[in-house]
């Protein structure tokens, strides 16, 4: 009885510690937008709305949202997509040198996702006339992505029991029928983290839109939250905070809709 | 090979040879395998590849962002190399990215994610929900807000976190800069780890928990003999993945520029600054691929450190 | 049969990825038949960074510009590309754009990237890339020969220069009257500077002296700390186009921050380390806990500013006093000078591959005409123009920046617009904290001295 008892002490400590640990950082983004002369330091706010309306008066502020929803979405979309009809061929036909390939192909990603890679992709997208459009860098941001994506899902897909595709096939379901009907179903928890992971990634990119896109019109949230500071590089922290918490509200609205529609989590498929 | 790669298909090829179409179950075929493999593969091919390749090329180059090196770079070979394995800057930083790659992915993250992982895995309701949803957040909130977040958190003068321990004055950025940088990219990353560690738990069948607890196994000897057996693909995949990560993080720059004197100047900075600062574009084409190159034997480490427990 | 099915629905997929995508984007430039389009870039973005200047192009040079082009008869639209980013970004923009054959028709650069734009062949001379107007512009008159040799490389002008400014001491009147120090305080030597530290010090004042140092500061500790004091010291980083290594002058400014920062309680080492130290150093001055302070005019007009500063000061015209940076000794500065300072300034030119490059410097003029600086610079927005003729009018109100124009500028020098001087720069910041960490005086200046010859190409262009 006592055992049990200091358990759950134990067990209820380990957890608060473990929720202040993540919870404490976030406080300021829950006070400084609200406070009419934020500093670091957090503080109960005075419930401004001031600064909300400097934001609302922002030329780009709001568009750069909807162009970075645009980014996101398109290379979510495209992510999602091609790494689960690679990853599921990967997994059920063994194709040759297919691992060396992926860890090949996972090891170049982090070259390309570094800052040596700008010059390449700026000149490659000015080659095939994707420069200063949305289009070009979704197709650069997916190529980065997809094969830590398609290295993800595979490993999904090599748990999940191969017997419901089987049974699909000898009722006649074509193979694409099969990944849609039988294989996504299984694995949508894991299609859902790579949605979110995506947009994650695409949501926080800073250097590449910057550099492939001229026009402030189509400038994701990411570049114009760089703008927000003063010509000496001095944080306009008022504003900052408040589009700060702005631009997080929506990557964080899609999480919650990507997991309450998909239970969002590593699955890892059916029990046996 | 194959099968000594990737663990997790240790099952599938275990049953293939023996069962014809079990593996390719939907009945692909090598042909239809190649067409679903194929838009992926074209993208990859033409933004990734080829640039990656360019990239590979550049650190041969003494080319320049600005200046006469811009207009006509010259190839040197691999003077570029020469030039990073005598340069002390970059050996710090080679040294520095270790510890922070073990410190919050190997350790902070992998630790914390699997603890967070095991904590809830019998839980339902409330707590799993507010539990898992601040782990996440700190996830998938813009690296650009984070970084205000954590000076927030550390600032020496009105940080929350003196503020919370009541010692002002205390600079953690600059007296513990790893520390701060490691705790900042175990609290920016565990999730992940969580959310692999809880999927993998789920597959742990519960019987057989059962039975090693009737034989008297203490918690610990549950974990080694049971979970971690049934788990050890995903710690394999986990491992990868994170510390490939880690190691091309950019994150810390956003809190600590690099400093204090470039003790947190971790190779991701190093490429930052000799690339985009100095403009040194070659210089920091051939870093980035020695960083590939470490990437690699990390990578052929993990997979034969797990091989052989198994 | 089932292969191009499913190859047809992974095309239909990502069609639709790629439609969603492109909802953002729109067309290209429209400008045919006789209508000429030009572009202007700045780093410099409508409620952001630099937004005055922003909104003055879009809302007055712009109209004001199409306006006159149509009484000439001409059809032309003016588009204006805004940035809003760390100039290190904007510049690998630029070059990026400029390489490319791409970017704006008028372009906005720091007089610092001149000679590596030029020899990478990113931006030409603008005679030969407008024609003779460049050359008998009638700003030129207006611009004194000092500005001038901003936009200058290699004899040739670049671009026209946009402004320039100057350094100073701040130092706060309340804290001196305490530590018992003059209001109209002008010291004549470094010692001067060090013994009102002192008496800072024991009246109580947290940071007696803040003189930027560390690499956290970047081009910061550069110009507000190691290159004002070298001109103080009687040195130049780049002379007759050697670089000074370990001379005299450097192993004196590294002496003088051993000074300020090496265990004597003048200056806070700890705040030159932090990612975020210039902000604090800011912040703290207008909290009145730093005594004195070397900082350009920014400081003045962006910082302190009571209305748009990012720490403001509602009593700064009371408070703020500003004095000369002393040479080490009278005379003893370059060209012999008792004080010293060093200016910097932006430079506006042309991008050598416009279509339409007569319009692009009509244009370019246009901005830096009389009309136009001085409508740029009303409503609290003044800055020192590069125009002699403007600024009589417009600095009348300004103390501070009258100041700089007439007693500062006469004296102040420039960095060596050369490729490799943003790397000699950081070689310098690192030398600062080396002295400050303990590093004995007189090895620092031996480290960087190495450094410097692995950056300039060798012991040749390197004199000690």
């Amino acid at each position: 009885m006592t055992r049990f008892v200091a358990g759950r002490i134990g067990f209820y400590t380990l957890v608060a510690l473990l929720l202040a640990f993540f919870t404490i950082p976030l406080l300021w983004l829950a006070s400084a937008p609200f406070t009419s002369n934020p500093t670091y330091e957090v503080r109960v706010p005075d419930f401004t709305w001031e600064n909300f309306q400097i934001i609302l008066d922002h030329p780009y502020a709001l568009g750069s949202l909807v162009n970075s929803l645009i980014l996101a979405i398109g290379t979510a979309v495209l992510v999602v997509v091609m790494s689960a009809l690679a990853a599921y061929a990967l997994s059920r036909v063994r194709l040759p040198g297919r691992d060396a390939l992926l860890y090949a192909l996972l090891l170049l990603s982090s070259i390309i996702t570094g800052t040596a890679a700008m010059v390449p992709l700026f000149q490659l997208a000015i080659e095939l006339g994707l420069i200063d459009s949305h289009t070009g860098l979704i197709l650069i941001m997916t190529g980065g992505l997809l094969p830590a994506a398609i290295f993800m899902i595979k490993d999904f897909m090599d748990t999940t029991p191969k017997s419901y595709e089987e049974s699909a096939r000898v009722f006649g379901a074509s193979p694409l029928q099969i990944v849609r009907h039988v294989v996504v179903p299984v694995v949508r928890p894991g299609l859902a983290t790579i949605a979110v992971w995506t947009i994650a990634n695409v949501w926080g990119n800073f250097l590449m839109p910057y550099l492939l896109l001229s026009d402030v019109e189509k400038q994701p949230a990411a570049v114009i939250m760089y703008t927000l500071y003063t010509e000496g590089g001095q944080a306009n922290l008022k504003v900052l905070s408040t589009f700060g918490l702005l631009y997080s509200v929506p990557v964080v609205l899609m999480y919650l809709f990507v997991s309450k529609k998909y239970g969002f989590r590593f699955h890892g498929g059916i029990k046996r | 090979m194959a099968q000594q790669t990737s663990p997790p298909d240790t099952k599938a090829l275990d049953e293939s040879p023996a069962r014809g179409y079990s593996s390719d179950a939907a009945g692909l075929g090598r042909l239809r395998a190649g067409a679903f493999v194929a838009p992926a593969l074209a993208l990859i091919a033409v933004f990734l590849v080829f640039p990656a390749l360019w990239v590979i090329y550049l650190g041969l180059m003494n080319y320049r962002l600005t200046g006469i090196a811009a207009a006509e770079p010259q190839f040197v070979g691999l003077d570029n190399y020469l030039k990073a394995l005598s340069d002390p800057g970059f050996w710090n930083s080679t040294v520095l990215t270790f510890q922070f790659v073990l410190g919050s992915a190997v350790i902070g993250q992998v630790v914390l994610g699997f603890t967070l992982a095991w904590l809830m895995r019998n839980r339902r309701g409330t707590l799993k929900s507010v539990v898992e949803g601040v782990v996440i957040l700190a996830w998938i909130l813009p690296s650009a807000v984070v970084a205000f977040l954590w000076v927030a958190l550390l600032d020496r003068d009105s940080g929350t976190l003196n503020a919370l321990l009541g010692i002002p004055g205390f600079a953690w950025l600059l007296d513990y800069p790893m520390l701060s940088i490691i705790l900042f990219n175990t609290w920016r990353g565990t999730a992940f780890s969580m959310m692999l560690y809880g999927a993998a738990l789920g597959n742990v069948p519960p019987s057989h928990l059962e039975s090693a607890r009737l034989a008297g196994a203490s918690g610990w000897q549950q974990l080694r003999d049971v979970v971690f057996p049934h788990i050890r693909g995903h710690i394999l995949t986990n491992l990868l993945l994170i510390s490939l990560w880690t190691f091309n993080d950019f994150g810390p720059f956003l809190l600590t520029a690099g400093g204090p004197e470039n003790k947190t100047e971790i190779l991701a900075v190093y490429v930052y600054k000799t690339a985009l600062q100095a403009g040194d574009l070659g210089y920091g084409a051939a870093i980035s691929t020695i960083i590939l190159l470490i990437n690699l034997v990390v990578a052929i480490f993990y997979l034969r450190l797990l091989r052989r427990k198994g | 049969m089932v292969r191009n099915r499913s190859m047809g629905v992974v095309a239909v997929l990502a069609a639709s990825a790629l439609g969603l995508a492109a909802c953002g984007q729109s067309s290209g430039d429209g400008g045919e038949g006789g209508a000429i389009e030009l572009t202007i870039a700045q780093n410099a973005i409508a409620g952001g960074k630099n937004a005055a200047a922003a909104d003055h192009i879009a809302s007055w040079v712009i109209p004001k510009f199409e306006e006159a082009q149509k009484a000439k008869g001409k059809d032309v639209t003016v588009k204006f590309v805004p940035s809003g980013v760390d100039d290190e970004q904007y510049k690998t923009k630029l070059s990026l754009d400029l390489k490319s054959g791409k970017g704006a028709d008028v372009i906005d650069i720091d007089g610092i990237w001149a000679g590596e734009f030029a020899e990478a062949g990113y931006i030409k001379p603008l005679a030969e890339v407008a024609g003779p107007e460049a050359e008998s512009w009638e700003g030129w008159q207006q611009i004194p020969e000092a500005v001038q040799g901003l936009a200058t490389y290699n004899g040739k002008k670049y671009a026209l220069p946009v402004g320039t400014d100057g350094r100073v001491l701040y130092f706060n009147k309340t804290l001196f009257q305490k530590a018992g120090l003059p209001a109209d305080w002008q010291p004549v030597s470094w010692q001067e500077v060090l013994d009102a530290g002192e008496k800072l010090k024991s009246s109580g004042v947290p940071v007696p002296i803040q003189i930027n140092a560390g690499t956290a500061m970047g081009e910061a500790t550069t110009m507000q700390g190691v290159l004002p004091l070298l001109a103080g010291a009687g040195g130049e980083v780049q002379v007759d186009g050697k670089w000074t290594g370990a001379a005299q002058p450097l192993k004196d400014v590294l002496g003088l921050y051993q000074k300020v920062y090496g265990g004597s309680g003048l200056g806070d080492p700890k705040l030159q380390q932090e990612a975020k130290g210039r902000d604090k150093s800011f912040q703290q001055f207008a909290e009145g806990k730093v005594g004195i302070l070397l900082e350009g005019d920014y400081f003045w007009r962006g910082v302190v500013n009571p209305k748009t500063g990012v720490a403001p000061m509602a009593d700064r015209e009371e408070v703020v006093g500003y004095a000369k940076i002393p040479a080490i000794e009278p005379g003893k500065g370059i060209r012999g000078q008792d004080f010293v300072s060093m200016s910097g300034g932006a430079l506006r030119t042309l991008n050598p591959n416009s279509k339409h490059p007569k319009e692009a410097f009509e244009l370019l003029a246009f901005t830096l005409s009389a009309d136009a600086l001085k409508e740029e610079t009303k409503d609290g927005n003044v800055r020192i123009t590069p125009r002699t003729d403007v600024n009589k009018e417009i600095l009348a109100g300004e103390p501070l920046l009258t100041y700089i124009s007439d007693e500062v500028l006469p004296l102040t020098a420039y960095r060596p617009p050369v490729a490799v001087y943003p790397q000699v720069s950081v070689a310098l910041q690192e030398a600062t904290p080396a002295v400050a960490g303990g590093t004995a005086a007189d090895q620092a200046p031996a480290d960087y001295q190495k450094k410097l010859e692995g950056i300039v190409g060798g012991a040749a262009n390197v004199a000690s």
